[in-house]
């Protein structure tokens, strides 16, 4: 009796397999869509990040009706559960089965270190709206990818710069996640801050699982100038409260990476916010009619706040319109979308002007931002503006690139 | 028994047979469902066989593909140190954490196997020097073989997980049908009678560790050169859970259960995922209902000889 019904269940397991692997398989056709491939991490814990890109990429393409170029787009959206091997196993899907002319998405630096090669051997034209991994447009680039983004370092270098000349700041403890992120955002400002007379006195690294800062905070040398924090997501929540229950807001100034006090987080966050200095590409409070058209019309349809993931996805998104635009539609011809990809230059963008530099990662504004509070509601109120940052700053390129890659221990710190 | 061998013999061929005419993607799906079949096949023997519920099987497999992964990027090792380095670091690794794991059972011994998967987890993430951290190592490339054809397409490397796979299902095979394996399943049923036989219980629980851990290091290889992509969410305690719900969800004790289990989870995972966005309460379904109606598993419950439930505690 168990005999046959094994053989039932092989013989259906087979079955089910070749009818699903069978699937919907589409043939390449010249006057089909333009198809876009999105890896989002939809599921997990970076999901609520993942519903923004979303809902940025969507924003952009049916504001222009879903066509370019006398051609209809077509977004295939796929889940990345936050994890880089099934990022990459939907890369493949994309690539392979869907057939897609461009690639774009990914948040986790891992996601971007591995899709790299993919991109290259498959020839496939890929974006990167937010992973920011220095080394991606730095030591490592790749031929087939450009990065609509931006790179870690690139807001901290000129936030150094502004620290030293319009504040009294000049020893600074820094406080961050200990992953590359974290490092390549303190080294990003420590460099231009040591060049440039400042100190950082000592560096504290906490474990991405922390649930509680306190020990941490109690570790931070009184007698510094200001604290320099690195958070994402919960984290950046729990940090802010903690930092002010600790009794350290009144005594040592707020400075930090963008992310700690970027829009996803922000209207989740109370008055402890107020006053924390940060620098990033983008703020929601950016006062430009483009920006406040975008704000308005993802407010109607994700009923939020732009952040800068869904900025950063829906700018992404029309950097590759634009390329689809300058090709004239012929997305097969991969060697010249790739080619118009690199040279898009956009003028209007929510986040400012953008070109893109010869590794493949865009020029654009950097902001410094204090968090406010307007009409009963914490903003990351613009107070600096540099234009046209580069992701080497002021330094010279190639000897940028001859030094290694920001990380937990460097740059060294001298005055620990 | 031996119909059973046959019937699965003839799915591997049947697979084997219908792969050139599948696309590239599918193909690498049932190569990826082909490497976690022997990750499910190896925590079996622990789980299914020797009756030792471990939380930390990740730690092998993710051994096994980290050594891989730093001799193949960072030295240009060839393809047979790759190999032998990995086995050999998953040996090790479980030789030691069997040490301090062994001598525990049920509950105890699920806590011990998950504090030391954690560890290696730490390791992995911690020892940038070693392991880039956080960001993972990437770029292995395809192992470069004598053969005609390169590993770096799709087909052939299926065809060469596909033999490596059939490689570990006849080995297992052959162990758990060999006395050393008859005496495994009387430890599973009852560890003070086989003792008072006169088995060596420690020595006989300490080799099916060791045992474990290099087959789950074998998958590992497989996963460092399938992906070219090694990271800390390969040792990580979702990838062990995952293993642990393969074996459950196929039959532990069966073998070739855990292997349907985990071709299934691949499959839904990657299917159902296409087709709706709320993909995780279809798995989770599954998982329940697999609990409620075939607590046994799939394979487990569709056979008539099937030994009596374990005890609840395992």
């Amino acid at each position: 009796m168990h005999h046959r019904d094994l053989r039932i269940i092989a013989a259906g397991t087979l079955l089910a397999f070749t009818a699903a692997l069978g699937g919907p398989v589409s043939a390449p056709a010249q006057s089909g869509p333009v198809k876009i491939g999105l890896l989002v991490p939809l599921t997990g814990a970076f999901a609520a990040i993942g519903k923004d890109m979303l809902n940025g990429t969507e924003l952009y393409l049916d504001e222009i009706g879903r066509q370019v170029a006398g051609r209809k787009i077509e977004l295939i959206v796929e889940d990345t559960e936050g994890n880089t091997a099934t990022a990459l196993t939907k890369a493949r899907k994309l690539v392979d089965q869907d057939k897609i002319h461009v690639l774009t998405g990914g948040l986790l630096a891992s996601t971007g270190y591995v899709l790299h090669p993919f991109a290259d051997a498959q020839r496939i034209p890929t974006t990167y709206p937010v992973m920011a991994s220095d080394d991606l447009t730095q030591r490592k680039p790749a031929k087939w990818v450009v990065r609509t983004g931006w790179s870690t370092s690139q807001p901290m270098h000129p936030f150094a710069e502004w620290v030293i000349k319009n504040t009294r700041f000049r020893k600074v403890v820094t406080i961050g996640m200990d992953y590359a992120f974290g490092w390549e955002t303190v080294g990003g400002f420590q460099r231009p801050l040591e060049e440039q007379g400042g100190q950082i006195v000592q560096k504290i690294w906490t474990p991405l699982n922390t649930n509680d800062f306190a020990p941490f905070l109690a570790q931070v040398k009184r007698d510094a100038d200001a604290v320099l924090a690195l958070f994402v997501g919960r984290l950046a929540l729990q940090f802010m409260k903690q930092y002010d229950e600790a009794g350290l807001r009144a005594r040592l100034p707020l400075l930090g990476g963008g992310t700690t006090t970027d829009e996803s987080v922000l209207p989740q966050m109370g008055d402890e916010a107020i006053g924390a200095i940060t620098a990033l590409h983008y703020s929601a409070a950016v006062d430009t009619p483009q920006n406040q058209k975008f704000a308005k019309a993802f407010a109607a349809k994700a009923g939020k706040i732009t952040s800068y993931y869904s900025e950063a996805c829906y700018t992404g998104a029309r950097w590759v319109v634009e390329a689809v635009k300058a090709v004239g539609g012929k997305v097969e011809d991969r060697e010249a979308l790739l080619a118009a990809l690199r040279k898009v230059d956009i003028k209007d963008a929510p986040r400012g002007p953008i070109s893109v530099d010869r590794w493949g990662n865009p020029v654009q504004n950097i902001y410094v931002r204090k968090v406010e509070k307007v009409g009963g509601k914490l903003q990351n109120t613009v107070v600096a503006t540099f234009p046209a940052v580069s992701q080497f700053w002021k330094y010279n390129p190639e000897e940028y690139l001859k030094l290694p890659l920001y990380t937990r221990d460097y740059p060294s710190c001298k005055a620990c | 028994m031996a119909r059973q061998t046959v019937l699965a013999a003839g799915g591997l061929i049947a697979v084997g047979v219908i792969a050139p005419l599948l696309p590239s993607y599918p193909l690498t799906l049932l190569t990826q469902a082909l490497i976690s079949a022997i990750f499910a096949m190896s925590l079996d023997i622990l789980l299914g066989y020797t009756g030792l519920p471990s939380l930390g099987h990740a730690a092998y497999f993710g051994v096994a593909a980290y050594a891989v992964a730093i001799l193949a990027v960072d030295a240009r090792a060839g393809f047979v140190t790759c190999v032998v380095a990995g086995l050999v670091a998953a040996a090790g690794t479980a030789a030691l954490f069997g040490l301090l794991a062994i001598r525990a059972t049920g509950t105890y011994f699920l806590m011990i196997t998950l504090a030391l998967g954690m560890v290696v987890w730490g390791l992995a993430f911690r020892w940038v020097s070693m392991t880039k951290g956080d960001n993972g190592i990437s770029g292995i490339p395809r192992p470069e073989l004598a053969l005609p054809w390169s590993l770096g397409a799709p087909l052939p490397f299926f065809y060469f997980t596909l033999a490596a796979a059939a490689l570990a299902w006849l080995a297992l095979g052959l162990l758990v049908r060999s006395p050393f394996g008859m005496s495994l399943k009387g430890i599973r049923e009852s560890e003070s009678r086989m003792r008072s036989l006169g088995y060596n219980v420690w020595l006989h629980k300490y080799l099916s560790f060791i045992i474990a851990g290099v087959f789950a290091g074998f998958a590992g290889i497989l996963w460092a050169y399938y992906n070219g992509f090694v990271s800390p969410v390969d040792v990580q305690l979702v990838t062990s859970v995952e293993a642990l719900l393969m074996v459950a969800l196929g039959g532990s004790g069966t073998l070739v259960g855990p292997a349907i289990g985990a071709a299934l989870i691949v499959f839904l995972k990657n299917f159902v995922s296409v087709y709706t966005k709320r993909w995780l309460l279809i798995l989770g379904a599954v998982y329940i209902g697999v609990i409620l109606f075939a607590p046994r598993g799939l394979v487990g419950a569709l056979r008539a000889d099937a030994a009596p439930l374990p005890p609840a505690e395992g």
